[in-house]
């Protein structure tokens, strides 16, 4: 039983109109693909590379069958492979340098099958070849596991100076790295290609910059005795894509939500229920932990106020990730500390909101995110916000602990703010270690009854959003105060209806795998 | 009057340091960062901590005196940096002195497709750390995104009853984005809400006097940010609504 005495029946009843609000959207999932999803689809069947002008051979293809994409892109990649007898590589190449596989006559589709499936084999095989090396390495280092673990970032531009910079953190202590993409990249409509080192604010998420990132994590961890988990961004208007590249590069967390682009990037919302979908479902298969953006509720809207907000957005991506297959134990569901520093008590409703969360999604690593909105450039006040912070995360037991830094809204990290910030929650997580199993709360006090009054608003909220319908609840702004109309927003021209006769051969192969572990 | 930084003592110029060389730890990196700041003017020096960050990296933190000083009754200032507002003295601005939400609709206007400028503006998330109008409680923002005509813009402004509308130019080829300007501006003269909206230009290549000539009521360019923008409109609006 929970500490804070929560009343099962409304945590289930919430449940319950989080599955009917997601409902009629995963029904319009389900009969609907876009040009991003195509793209992941031809990537994990070989499709990769890029043209002379740095346009990569998946939106060539993407493009160049606009409109046939009803039908799924698929079988004409695959049908060209078997005309031409090329590789997939050897294919990619020719596409770059000008051939149109759309001009092929389709051979029978019983011929493109079983070539579908020989290629979903060498995906397989790939995937599963990473996900046995993590496990391996986390069973062999798992003394040395942290919990929770700390999260830093990196996001110099450069992605060979990311390295450094990772190596540096993965020496004081880090567990995961998460390399910030560079300002705007989620708003691009393909994913750039190959190593980079120019960005602003951040890296460009490549396959490369992937491989690149990976070896380097992977040598260091071996050093320290430790499995160091790699984290990119799975968000955008290139979600499918960027997980397919994430689930073949062994990446380990990405950072994914179901609405977050929506109202954060004004993203089109048809759009991003699509992608995020698809996403979920390579990531799923991939064991890869995802990384909800809740904390953005709170950056937006007052922390203290708007809590519900919190709890109603992880119980709709709880409940999107299920439907897409994925596991608890894979939902790195995101909140944040993130109150103003002069509430009288603040402390307190923090430690009632983390508490709340663990013991709602008690199978999942909850990730927590730090002190930002109130982060003034006064780096000592900075440490006590994160010194309180680090020490609500474990005494509330959370699973993936993004480290606060005291040079929080001045620059990116310098080395040393990893180093201080890691020192800081090395002290106070072994120093309180114990503490969270010590305490009890006391009945029916502040602690007690913040959680019950942040669960009471949420039903309240979840309610309004049942009766209103999803779609239209964004469109009146019910989350975050931000209004996104139906038809606006990016990437909507690349939201297509399945014909009847569509054919996916990879999210077949991924709602079969994904069944199987049922 | 000379004046230097204080410690305990006045004039004892007592500076706090903390940095990273990239080298090795040990006595030879210490004496490095002693070095290091006695040549930026500092004597009396001691790293009081020194801790490797990596193979190649040290942290210090040191502290030193410094004889420099500086004339106090030397320093001016351009005052009119300061006159910007920040998130929430803006938002406090429009509660008090305009007593309801402010309604601010964007664009990027012709032909041009990039909504960066636009984003960096209006966008949640904002740019470089500065949140952009829709964040602002106090702001109903509407960004319409890129390659918006005239018309529609305006059309849109009307309909939502705007305060401000804000056109964003990226591409200024053969001077594409005067056009587009002058054209929006006699189109909103046209339309009669010239009176009564705020029209703000903006772009890497805007500036203020540009945007005034072509008749807006401000441009604003490279390094500007959404409060830049925001205090702008809400001044303006205040001082409207005085007259």
């Amino acid at each position: 039983m929970g500490k804070l005495n929560l009343s099962q029946e409304k945590i289930s009843h919430a449940r319950k109109l989080a599955e009917k609000i997601t409902e009629p959207v995963q029904s319009f999932i389900e009969k609907n693909t876009t040009v991003t999803v195509e793209r992941a689809t031809l990537r994990i069947l070989g499709a990769d590379d890029v043209n002379a002008d740095g346009v990569p051979v998946p939106n060539i293809i993407v493009d160049e069958l606009t409109d046939k994409l009803q039908y799924g892109t698929a079988k004409f990649y695959i049908n060209a492979l078997i005309r031409t007898g090329k590789t997939p590589s050897e294919l990619n190449e020719a596409i770059a340098e000008g051939l149109d596989i759309d001009e092929f006559e389709l051979v029978d589709m019983k011929l493109i099958k079983e070539k579908s499936t020989e290629l979903l084999q060498n995906f397989k095989k790939r995937v599963k070849k990473n996900v046995e090396y993590r496990n391996k390495k986390l069973t062999d280092f798992s003394l040395n596991e942290k919990n929770p673990l700390l999260y830093v970032i990196v996001a110099t531009g450069n992605i060979y100076e990311d390295v450094k910079q990772a190596k540096s953190a993965v020496s004081q202590g880090a567990d995961v790295v998460a390399v910030i993409r560079t300002t705007a990249q989620s708003l691009l409509d393909y994913v750039p290609y190959g190593p980079t080192t120019e960005g602003f604010g951040g890296t460009y998420a490549t396959q490369e910059n992937f491989k690149i990132m990976r070896k380097a994590l992977d040598e260091a961890g071996d050093k320290e005795k430790r499995y160091i988990r790699l984290v990119n961004y799975c968000s955008g208007l290139c979600m499918p894509e960027i997980a397919a590249m994430g689930a073949m590069e062994r990446l380990d967390m990405m950072l994914n939500d179901s609405m977050y682009g929506i109202l954060f990037r004004d993203i089109n919302m048809y759009r991003t229920f699509v992608d995020q979908n698809f996403s979920r479902m390579i990531n799923a298969f991939a064991d890869i932990v995802i990384n909800t953006g809740e904390d953005n509720y709170l950056t937006t809207s007052d922390a203290y106020e708007k809590a519900y907000t919190v709890l109603a957005s992880q119980l709709i991506n709880e409940k999107f990730a299920h439907r897409a297959g994925m596991k608890s134990k894979l939902l790195g569901l995101g909140h944040a500390f993130e109150m103003d520093p002069k509430i009288e008590n603040g402390f307190l409703y923090e430690l009632a909101q983390a508490q709340m969360a663990r013991e709602i999604f008690p199978e999942c690593p909850l990730k927590y995110m730090p002190p930002t909105k109130f982060m003034t450039g006064n780096i000592f006040m900075g440490v006590a916000m994160n010194t309180l912070f680090n020490f609500v995360s474990k005494t509330t037991n959370q699973g993936i602990h993004l480290l606060g830094m005291l040079t929080e809204a001045i620059h990116t990290p310098f080395m040393q703010d990893r180093y201080l910030a890691l020192e800081n929650a090395n002290y106070v997580m072994n120093n309180i270690k114990s503490l969270g199993e010590e305490i009890e709360f006391k009945k029916d006090g502040i602690i007690m009854q913040r959680a019950a009054s942040v669960l009471d608003q949420t039903v309240e909220f979840l309610e309004k959003i049942d009766k209103q319908g999803l779609f239209s609840a964004v469109e009146e702004g019910m989350f975050a105060d931000i209004k996104r109309f139906k038809q606006g927003g990016k990437g909507f021209e690349g939201v297509y209806e399945k014909s009847p006769e569509y054919w996916n051969p990879v999210e077949q192969f991924l709602i079969k795998e994904l069944r199987k572990g049922e | 009057m000379i004046i230097k930084p204080y410690g305990d003592t006045l004039n004892d110029g007592a500076v706090q340091f903390s940095f990273t060389l990239p080298v090795s730890a040990g006595l030879r990196a210490d004496e490095a960062a002693k070095q290091f700041v006695i040549g930026l003017g500092f004597n009396e020096c001691e790293v009081c901590f020194s801790k490797s960050l990596s193979e190649n990296f040290t942290f210090f933190v040191v502290y030193g005196k410094t004889d420099k000083g500086i004339n106090w009754d030397n320093i001016k200032v351009d005052e009119t940096a300061s006159e910007f507002m920040d998130f929430y003295e803006i938002n406090d601005f429009i509660k008090e002195k305009i007593g309801r939400k402010i309604v601010v609709v964007g664009a990027c206007t012709g032909f041009d497709a990039h909504t960066v400028g636009i984003d960096a503006i209006m966008n949640m998330k904002g740019y470089d750390h500065h949140y952009g109008l829709e964040r602002y409680p106090m702001v109903e923002a509407y960004n319409l995104g890129a390659q918006v005509s005239n018309e529609k813009l305006i059309e849109f402004a009307k309909k939502v009853n705007a305060d401000a509308i804000l056109v964003s130019q990226i591409v200024t080829q053969k001077d594409v984005h005067i056009q587009n300007l002058t054209e929006f501006v006699e189109m909103v003269e046209a339309e009669k809400i010239r009176e009564k909206t705020i029209i703000v230009a903006g772009g890497p290549r805007i500036n203020a006097k540009l945007a005034m000539e072509l008749g807006f009521d401000m441009g604003f360019g490279k390094g500007c940010f959404a409060e830049h923008v925001a205090t702008f409109i809400v001044k303006k609006m205040a001082e409207r609504q005085e007259k």
